[in-house]
């Protein structure tokens, strides 16, 4: 295995398995507060024993995420040098508020998972808000530096050295405000299919459990909101592709050539050697409108740029269609769900659409994976877009497979002790909930 | 009247000796945990837990504030560090993962008794090598072997007696930290007394890694054994270091825990202290300094008004983790 793909490889497996717990240590506390919150308004002790429940899991999830984030902010270093050195001062604001905003998080989470018989109802409370407010301000830092990469801003270069740096304009890029949202609408949209989905496969064997029907009830109604919002972020994130990056977009569709009213194609595999896609089921014009409003729009094509220029067509077009595909089924899980819940005036627990809903657990997290990969590989042979080649940014350093095994090892025994813990944690609470929801009630009310 | 750059550098000195007295103590704990021995093993290690449980996640931010500041405002300085000294970086971060996932593991995954050992003893090794590896490197930053113009060989700037030294030291600093708190966190006077004789120990250790650590200066790291020899302030320094550490040791042994609490952290950030200032204007010797590889100030601005509204949310939020946890009786 060459240097650079080993460093590259190490890069995406840590992210990877990072960005599955930093998505859970974002969007868990909002289920927490939201089940607290019912608590603290209806004094009905099963919202509070769901609340405790999922901080548990939070926890557990949590300090993984804290430790891999922690060797991902050496790794830019250890296998970057060069980028970090060129970049490092131009993207600094995100990464300090980033910091700053993980300070929060990681202090209230404290308070939280052990403060609840030392500190008041409300306080405690507040510290769940500050934990969800902690986490998604720094998940939108981070991601603001990653858009930084793909449409550089806030600097000039002159004779080759980067000269009148703007960190806020830097910040501020053109690419910030649609990754952050799809960013953080994707992490709600996996975590609360994630917790509605166990849940769902929960109720269906104990279907009168109180506790797992709340349970159920907050998490698709997270889930399914954000399902509905997600496309729409989709949409702002095409357009602006078609914009600033119109070679990922094309890597995204499969789109060979320039031309005016180009298709939308769904599925299909392209043909890097042949340059074209094959077996796609296209549909006229769609691509041009959705990214233009004019069905004569002209998209730009992967023929325009030489070879050595474009990404690795055939991985960021199918990671496309996987994400697309995750996304468009929760869409349909949340507006069945919705409606049924709105015609019935009662939660949706037919046994077809709760085994529907628990085959979606997994397929929001699915989505975020194939997503980052649709934004980091359609970004190559780029680390900076148009400026530096990841290439040019490697570390010196001999025999990379080292560490990239050495980190891949460790994080697959991680990945499975926590499915584990994980699975431990939900048979458990489901054995404790059949009996002991009121005694639970007296000992915390 | 001093460049940005100095306030940033302040900053990092400062996040450094916050990060000893918190997050190195939390390692310290670990290692508490593998060297719990005696009837009351069981009962060190549930106190060990119970301190830490809480806290060890925002403590452990310090650091990534450290890296932070580091690779936004000395940029060229992180790309050399972390190129030559890739290896022990790697194994600090290996240790900080075990710990960090372990502990947390252990506490939530107490099925059966052995496997509760298990973790415990994964815990309590990483906490142990992680602190060394952070000494190991701090070391190897200091010897005056790292350049950033030509390729390092990647191993001799670390793998030397001096680095290890300083790695070895920072491990009983970690250790004499934690069982200096330990003792105020049980009203169990056997509990105290356990903790007590391992303060003593490790606070002599303390000493002899110091005494250990300078004299291999003078062939590791002679820029640093000047700027911790030759300079006015440092004959005067050392005696304030040295008294404010027998002070400690007194205090601890006359079982004062509270007088301790607060001369053990002063005596690790003063000996902190005293590094930054031998260190100072260097970031990595001989070639870097913090002026020569600083960002411009149209970066470090902006990052220390973050610094400055960071303080202003921070302090009242630490306090009050602080006060929930660890305000007593």
């Amino acid at each position: 295995m060459d240097n650079l793909l080993a460093a590259r490889a190490q890069m995406a497996m840590s992210l990877a398995f990072h960005i599955i717990f930093a998505a859970v240590g974002m969007a868990m506390p909002l289920l927490m507060v939201i089940a607290e919150g019912l608590w603290l308004k209806t004094r009905d002790a099963v919202y509070l024993t769901l609340a405790k429940q999922w901080a548990k899991g939070t926890a557990i999830m949590f300090a993984v995420g804290a430790v891999s984030g922690t060797v991902l902010s050496f790794e830019l270093g250890l296998l970057w040098p060069e980028f970090m050195a060129y970049a490092g001062p131009i993207i600094g604001m995100p990464f300090s508020l980033e910091g700053l905003a993980f300070f929060l998080e990681a202090i209230f989470l404290g308070i939280y998972l052990y403060g609840w018989e030392r500190v008041p109802r409300y306080a405690h409370w507040f510290a769940g808000m500050m934990v969800l407010i902690g986490g998604t301000l720094s998940g939108i830092f981070v991601v603001t530096a990653n858009a930084w990469m793909n449409t550089p801003a806030g600097f000039s270069i002159v004779n080759g050295q980067v000269t009148d740096i703007n960190p806020i304009a830097a910040m501020l890029n053109p690419s910030s405000f649609s990754q952050a949202l799809h960013m953080c609408l994707a992490a709600f949209l996996a975590v609360g299919f994630a917790a509605a989905g166990i849940h769902a496969y929960l109720l269906r064997r104990d279907p009168g459990n109180a506790f797992h029907r709340k349970a159920f009830a907050i998490a698709l109604s997270v889930g399914g909101v954000m399902a509905l919002l997600q496309p729409i972020s989709g949409d702002i994130s095409a357009k602006r592709l078609a914009k600033y990056q119109p070679i990922k977009l094309a890597a995204m569709e499969g789109q060979w050539e320039t031309e005016r009213g180009a298709p939308l194609r769904i599925g299909g595999i392209p043909d890097e050697d042949a340059e074209v896609t094959r077996y796609a089921v296209e549909i006229p014009k769609a691509l041009s409108f959705l990214t233009h409003f004019d069905f004569n729009a002209e998209i730009m094509g992967l023929k325009d740029v030489p070879k050595e220029n474009r990404p690795p067509v055939a991985i960021v077009h199918i990671a496309f269609q996987i994400m697309v595909a995750c996304g468009m089924v929760m869409l349909a899980a949340g507006c069945i769900g919705g409606w049924l819940a709105w015609r019935r005036r009662s939660l949706p627990t037919d046994g077809w659409y709760l085994r529907f809903v628990t085959c979606c657990a997994p397929l929001g997290f699915i989505a975020i994976e194939a997503g980052w990969t649709v934004t980091e590989v359609g970004r190559q042979p780029w680390v900076i877009y148009n400026i530096m080649r990841t290439a040019d940014a490697v570390t010196p350093m001999p025999n990379l497979v080292i560490p990239f095994i050495s980190f891949t090892v460790l994080y697959i025994f991680l990945s499975v002790i926590v499915v584990i813990l994980l699975r431990r944690q939900f048979f458990q609470s489901l054995r404790l909930e059949s009996k002991s929801v009121g005694e639970d009630s007296d000992v915390s009310a | 009247m001093f460049p940005l750059e100095f306030w940033i550098a302040g900053v990092m000195l400062i996040s450094l000796i916050i990060y000893m007295l918190t997050g190195g103590a939390d390692f310290g704990g670990g290692v508490w945990d593998l060297f719990a021995t005696g009837p009351r093993a069981k009962a060190q290690r549930a106190l060990i837990t119970q301190a830490i449980s809480p806290i060890w996640e925002a403590n452990h931010v310090w650091l990534i504030v450290i890296v932070v500041l580091l690779f936004v405002a000395f940029p060229v300085a992180f790309a050399t560090i972390s190129t030559a000294l890739h290896i022990p970086l790697t194994l600090m971060l290996i240790g900080i993962v075990l710990r960090g996932s372990a502990f947390v593991f252990r506490t939530y995954d107490s099925q059966s008794h052995i496997t509760h050992r298990r973790w415990s003893r994964v815990f309590a090794i990483a906490s142990s090598i992680t602190p060394v590896m952070l000494g190991v490197t701090l070391g190897a930053v200091a010897t005056g072997t790292i350049h950033s113009d030509t390729p390092p060989d990647f191993i001799s700037p670390w793998l030397a007696p001096f680095p290890f030294a300083i790695g070895l030291f920072t491990l009983t600093l970690c250790a004499l930290l934690a069982a200096v708190y330990l003792t105020l966190e049980t009203e169990d006077a056997a509990l105290q007394e356990d903790f007590r004789l391992r303060a003593l120990i490790a606070a002599v250790s303390v000493g002899a890694m110091a005494g250990l650590s300078f004299f291999l200066s003078a062939e590791g790291a002679p820029a640093i054994r000047r700027g911790l020899s030759a300079t006015p302030w440092s004959g005067p320094f050392h005696v304030v270091t040295g008294v404010v550490a027998v002070w400690a040791i007194w205090a601890i042994w006359q079982r004062q825990y509270r007088l301790a609490r607060i001369l053990v952290p002063l005596q690790v950030a003063l000996i902190v202290i005293g590094w930054g200032i031998a260190q100072y204007p260097h970031i990595v010797t001989p070639d870097l300094t913090f002026s020569n590889t600083a960002a411009p100030d149209a970066v470090l601005f902006p990052v220390l008004i973050v610094v400055g509204i960071g303080g202003l949310l921070l302090v009242p939020a630490f306090g009050y983790l602080y006060v929930v946890f660890k305000r007593r009786g």
